[in-house]
């Protein structure tokens, strides 16, 4: 039985995402595809929403994805400035647009929504406001990486933004529910079957979920083995200008 | 550590800038105000609040970079960094300087500006209780904002975007408190958690913000 940390070897870690990014890739499409059609075509509309409820096929996902890859990269940069593994940084750096990208998916497809719905793009409910404050946090953290030059510096910095960061933000969360009340409503899924969707959404609903997580695991994937690449491409210009 | 804070404090009042900054910055966004939203009384006695709190954590915002950046630059912070005083003890001290020249002034100097926003003179002690419990906050999570980003040149706007989404639980419960206790309502939850993240911010930033310094300073 081999360990979880062998990942945190460069050249293992290529050599198994290599196995599992054509797979992830594959099945996030059919996943997406599937999940996608049968939510938007195959679906009976909702007697008071009416086809608007479709939008949920897109919002719900990536709302979750929003928050999990936070939690992710909470992890990782956990793993980094405990054990160093440098794969790891480069995982949380990867996850950061991506994560970035979700938030802005679900603020747009829940003003799209909004609009006809509650009759405004833009609430100062507490839950599109919390939104809002993660979408800063992303985007600090993407700039503090951006702004430093020397690689495990910024790994280190973001990190501990990334550590901080999470507390304010859960913080922000439960702030944002004494500030005001919602006019969201509750959550979509839960495993109090009672809260649940009706099972017409929800079986399409958990198909597209499960195309956005493994669309993430594709992208982390690819994005960390391009800067994997980029690394070692600049560690042979340097070792090539040397030996000129 | 009591020799530290007093050069801090002696720089900050003799270099000009940092003192007045933030008080200067907090009277002309007062005073703007009435222009903007027009001089009805009512109107600008129910925002006061917010006003004063917004105002208040700009003007905090404003000098922040002023906290590490000089020391970086001419290279007291790499002795600092190596005297025998831990350096969360350093990086305590030097948020304390900031919350003595920006925090505590406007603190004392927003009754007056309350005036000019028509607030009720009864409601100046919830004025000043708020800003007082929640300033300290302010300055301690700029200090940890400020230490991350001391490395990077023209930090200022990354700084405002780091520290921003940090602000909000604070401002939230601030003017929260601020404006039940104006409205004569039960403010007791708001002012306890307000309290509670300055006490939290206190106690625990200083060690993130040292471990930002040493990593920048390696």
């Amino acid at each position: 039985m081999s360990s979880f940390w062998e990942y945190a070897n460069p050249k293992k870690f290529m050599q198994t995402s290599a196995i599992l990014l054509p797979w992830a890739a594959g099945l996030a499409a059919v996943c997406l595809v599937v999940g996608l059609i049968w939510g938007f075509f195959f679906t009976p509309d909702d007697f008071r929403q009416g086809s608007t409820v479709k939008i949920i096929y897109l919002h719900v996902p990536s709302a979750l994805m929003a928050i999990n890859i936070w939690i992710m990269m909470l992890v990782t940069s956990l793993i980094w400035l405990i054990r160093r593994h440098h794969v790891s940084a480069l995982a949380a750096r990867a996850a950061a647009p991506i994560g970035l990208v979700m938030t802005l998916i679900a603020l747009f497809t829940g003003a799209v929504w909004g609009q006809p719905m509650w009759g405004t793009y833009w609430a100062w409910d507490p839950r599109l406001t919390a939104f809002l404050i993660l979408f800063l946090f992303y985007l600090g953290y993407l700039a503090l990486w951006a702004a430093i030059d020397d690689p495990d510096t910024a790994a280190d910095l973001t990190s501990v933004l990334c550590l901080v960061g999470s507390v304010f933000a859960l913080l922000s969360r439960y702030a944002v529910w004494f500030w005001n009340q919602g006019l969201h409503q509750g959550a979509s899924l839960s495993l109090d079957k009672q809260e649940n969707v009706h099972d017409v959404f929800y079986f399409p609903l958990l198909l597209c979920i499960a195309g956005f997580v493994l669309m993430f695991v594709a992208l982390v994937l690819l994005r960390t083995r391009t800067e994997i690449r980029a690394r070692r491409l600049k560690a042979l210009m340097a070792r090539e200008r040397m030996e000129a | 550590m009591i020799a530290l804070l007093l050069r801090d404090l002696r720089l900050a009042i003799r270099s000009g800038g940092g003192f007045g900054l933030g008080l200067a910055f907090f009277l002309i966004l007062v005073v703007l105000v009435p222009f903007g939203v027009g001089p009805q009384s009512d109107i600008l006695s129910r925002i006061a609040p917010g006003i004063l709190w917004v105002g208040a954590l700009l003007a905090c915002l404003l000098s922040l970079d002023r906290i590490f950046a000089l020391d970086y630059e001419d290279g007291s912070l790499d002795l600092l960094a190596t005297a025998p005083v831990p350096l969360e003890g350093m990086v305590a001290i030097k948020a304390l300087a900031h919350w003595l020249t920006t925090g505590l002034p406007l603190t004392l100097a927003a009754p007056l500006l309350g005036v000019l926003l028509n607030m009720p003179l009864q409601n100046m002690g919830w004025l000043v209780l708020t800003l007082g419990l929640g300033t300290p906050a302010l300055s301690f999570i700029g200090t940890f904002g400020a230490a991350l980003t001391v490395g990077i040149k023209r930090g200022g706007l990354l700084l405002s975007l780091l520290v921003l989404p940090m602000y909000v639980p604070t401002l939230i419960f601030g003017a929260e408190a601020l404006r039940r206790g104006s409205e004569g309502l039960e403010a007791t939850a708001p002012l306890l958690l307000l309290a509670g993240i300055t006490a939290g911010a206190i106690s625990l930033l200083p060690f993130a913000a040292a471990a930002a310094i040493r990593i920048n300073i390696r």
